[in-house]
């Protein structure tokens, strides 16, 4: 059997090296493709590069729009405008976020994908159909449950209080989607088989085995949450008055339509944009491993 | 794998079929091993016992999800359809209003006869309706031109182009609000010298500039999800194309993307769903230009019903229409699709 299997890869093995040489395109083709790629990059890359560049420019360099003058880098000027406006509430946003995004997305990553695991590991009657409103929940998109949420919350008192925007944003239907995928493919059967001759509780199987071998799961669910809290800005919109509790992107906005009538804001708003942008695409960057993992595993099942 | 089958559903905690003589714990941190079980019919015993225990460790693995599930999601949708029913008889009052009035389907009406709610849902189509195909055609292509293996730097530029993902829609919105304002951009300042002067907040530029920043923010993401399909379609497919002497195109014409359609059709899904949401982005250029109106699109409309308005009752009535306009469409959306998949051959390979 493994010599007919040998024989087999030898031979998918040429075969893919001669139709790589044929199906290879042409160097004027490859230029194409590479030019046109290189030109998508440069559309995404390009703005960002602006962001960059621009936080780095005082007010008046900023409207003479001469980027690349290295004359006048006020970069640190910017930051330490930007952490003193109106006493220095920018770092309170910042914190907010911070508490809003991971915190939320840990604990919301924890939840959705311990149900997917039962969802996958366990049998009981109307499963599926409870599961199709786990698929509800995906398709319906939280700015609709935002007005509705407000109303509730005002009626218990929690609006405009940290709570009316944590938790809502704990809820990851898609996580629970991905959490079962995860299980099928990352947690063999007969390792809880193992665990349950071993006379280990159900429990602890999952948080001491099952838990283990979800973990590139659980940080790619965790990754995608993070990002969805970071740019939640609807119901932050809705939710809260007091400023001291405005996530970043909130407070941007504030500030942003301050900067229409007082062009003295738009340097801190793009120093601050730009100090909002960076921990999400370190984590990206770092992480990449684990989220290419969980688009393809959303995507091809 | 063996587990516990047909039993009653999860959260509540079901009423067992067979109802042992031990009350036992519904969240299992069960004593040691199931064998410390009394010895009559040892076998029947054990097996129940495992199974409520597996059952009480389901209930608690799911349960806090779906305490978030009633919470966050139920509750809502049903109190946004119960409070369209109803009017304040006295708006402005702030909130938890003295007098609500059974109002049948008079917000319905005034919502749908509200010439800023129905151009609002005029926006948000013709925004589908130039966004969707765009998105789903440009990131198609560009995940089949980093499939095709003439590119150099693949993994660079497909993080360069996922990047975007990481920036908050917000911000995404802020920086190419300022690309669009003269003095400030670059682009602007660039296309003077080439003696092309546009608006990009013009009447005309408005809705193809919201285009544009939604198109940089999710091309990237979905050339992702384009590109795993395509690395999941058996090689052996492609190079059999290519050996009967398909070129590098009609391979990725006529033999990859009806492989990925499954793909292309979750793609369009999600990109409708979130584009009838359209709200940031609007929401900040209205800021700057008065082009966008307050109600520019029904997200915008909700919100100043409620907000600006304080009538909660047109708001959640246009809520209704919004979600039921979302819902049907993404059904009717995956009914057709699986309908052509169904009679279509080229799907035949997947799978």
């Amino acid at each position: 059997m493994s010599a007919e299997t040998t024989e087999r890869t030898r031979r998918t093995a040429r075969d893919r090296r001669t139709a790589r040489r044929h199906g290879r395109p042409t160097l004027l083709g490859r230029g194409a493709v590479n030019a046109l790629v290189g030109l998508s990059v440069l559309y995404t890359l390009l703005p960002v590069l602006w962001l960059l560049l621009a936080s780095t420019k005082n007010r008046d360099a900023l409207f003479r729009s001469d980027l690349f003058s290295s004359g006048d880098f006020s970069l640190a000027r910017n930051l330490s405008d930007l952490f003193a406006m109106e006493g220095g509430i920018y770092g309170r946003w910042y914190v907010n976020s911070l508490l809003y995004a991971v915190l939320g997305a840990a604990i919301g990553a924890m939840v959705s994908v311990a149900c997917g695991y039962a969802f996958d590991k366990y049998r009981f009657r109307h499963k599926e159909k409870l599961f199709g409103l786990v698929l509800a929940g995906v398709m319906v998109p939280p700015t609709v449950l935002a007005l509705p949420l407000y109303l509730i919350a005002s009626k218990t008192g929690l609006v405009n209080t940290f709570w009316s925007v944590f938790i809502p944003v704990l809820f990851n239907p898609f996580g629970v989607y991905l959490g079962r995928v995860f299980s099928q493919g990352y947690v063999p059967g007969e390792v809880l088989e193992a665990a349950r001759v071993d006379g280990a509780g159900e429990l602890t199987t999952y948080f001491r085995v099952a838990l283990r071998m979800l973990g590139p799961g659980l940080v790619t669910v965790f990754l995608f949450q993070l990002t969805a809290i970071w740019n939640n800005f609807f119901l932050p919109m809705v939710m809260l008055s007091d400023q001291s509790l405005f996530p970043v992107s909130l407070g941007l906005y504030v500030w942003n339509s301050s900067a229409v009538v007082t062009p003295d804001y738009y340097p801190p708003v793009i120093a601050g944009s730009l100090l909002a942008v960076l921990p999400l695409i370190a984590a990206f960057v770092l992480l990449q491993r684990y989220w290419k993992s969980g688009l393809t595993a959303g995507s091809v099942k | 794998m063996s587990s516990t089958d047909s039993t009653a559903p999860v959260p509540g905690r079901p009423p067992g079929p067979a109802r042992p003589a031990a009350a036992g714990p519904q969240t299992a941190h069960p004593p040691g091993a199931s064998g410390a079980v009394p010895a009559d019919r040892p076998g029947a015993r054990t097996r129940r016992w495992a199974r409520r225990r597996r059952l009480g460790a389901c209930a608690a693995l799911m349960g806090p999800f779906f305490v978030l599930l009633v919470a966050v999601f139920l509750v809502p949708v049903c109190a946004a359809v119960w409070l369209s029913f109803f009017s304040d008889d006295q708006p402005g009052l702030g909130f938890g209003p003295e007098r609500t009035v059974f109002a049948g389907l008079r917000n319905f009406e005034a919502a749908l006869t509200d010439p800023t709610f129905l151009s609002g849902l005029g926006t948000a189509a013709l925004y589908c309706v130039v966004y969707i195909p765009l998105m789903v055609l440009c990131a198609l292509a560009l995940a089949l031109l980093l499939d095709s293996g003439a590119v150099r730097l693949r993994r660079t530029a497909q993080l360069s182009l996922f990047l975007p993902h990481a920036v908050p829609g917000i911000i995404a919105a802020i920086i190419w609000l300022y690309l669009y304002t003269p003095g400030l951009s670059p682009v602007i300042d660039l296309l003077h010298h080439a003696d092309v002067r546009v608006d990009f907040l013009g009447v005309r530029m408005v809705l193809p500039s919201i285009v544009n920043i939604a198109m940089w923010s999710n091309l990237g993401y979905n050339v992702v999800i384009f590109y795993a399909a395509l690395q999941a379609v058996p090689r052996e497919v492609t190079e059999a194309a290519v050996v009967d002497g398909a070129g590098p195109v009609r391979t990725a014409l006529s033999v990859k993307v009806p492989l990925v359609r499954g793909s292309a059709v979750m793609v369009t899904m999600f990109t409708l769903i979130w584009s009838l949401q359209l709200f940031t982005e609007p929401m900040l250029l209205s800021q700057a230009t008065p082009v966008v109106g307050s109600r520019y699109t029904p997200n915008m409309y909700i919100y100043d019903a409620a907000f600006t308005r304080n009538n909660y009752g047109l708001a959640a009535a246009a809520s209704v229409v919004l979600l039921v306009v979302t819902i049907a469409l993404s059904y009717g959306l995956s009914r057709w699709s699986n309908r052509t998949a169904d009679t279509s051959e080229g799907d035949s390979g997947e799978r």
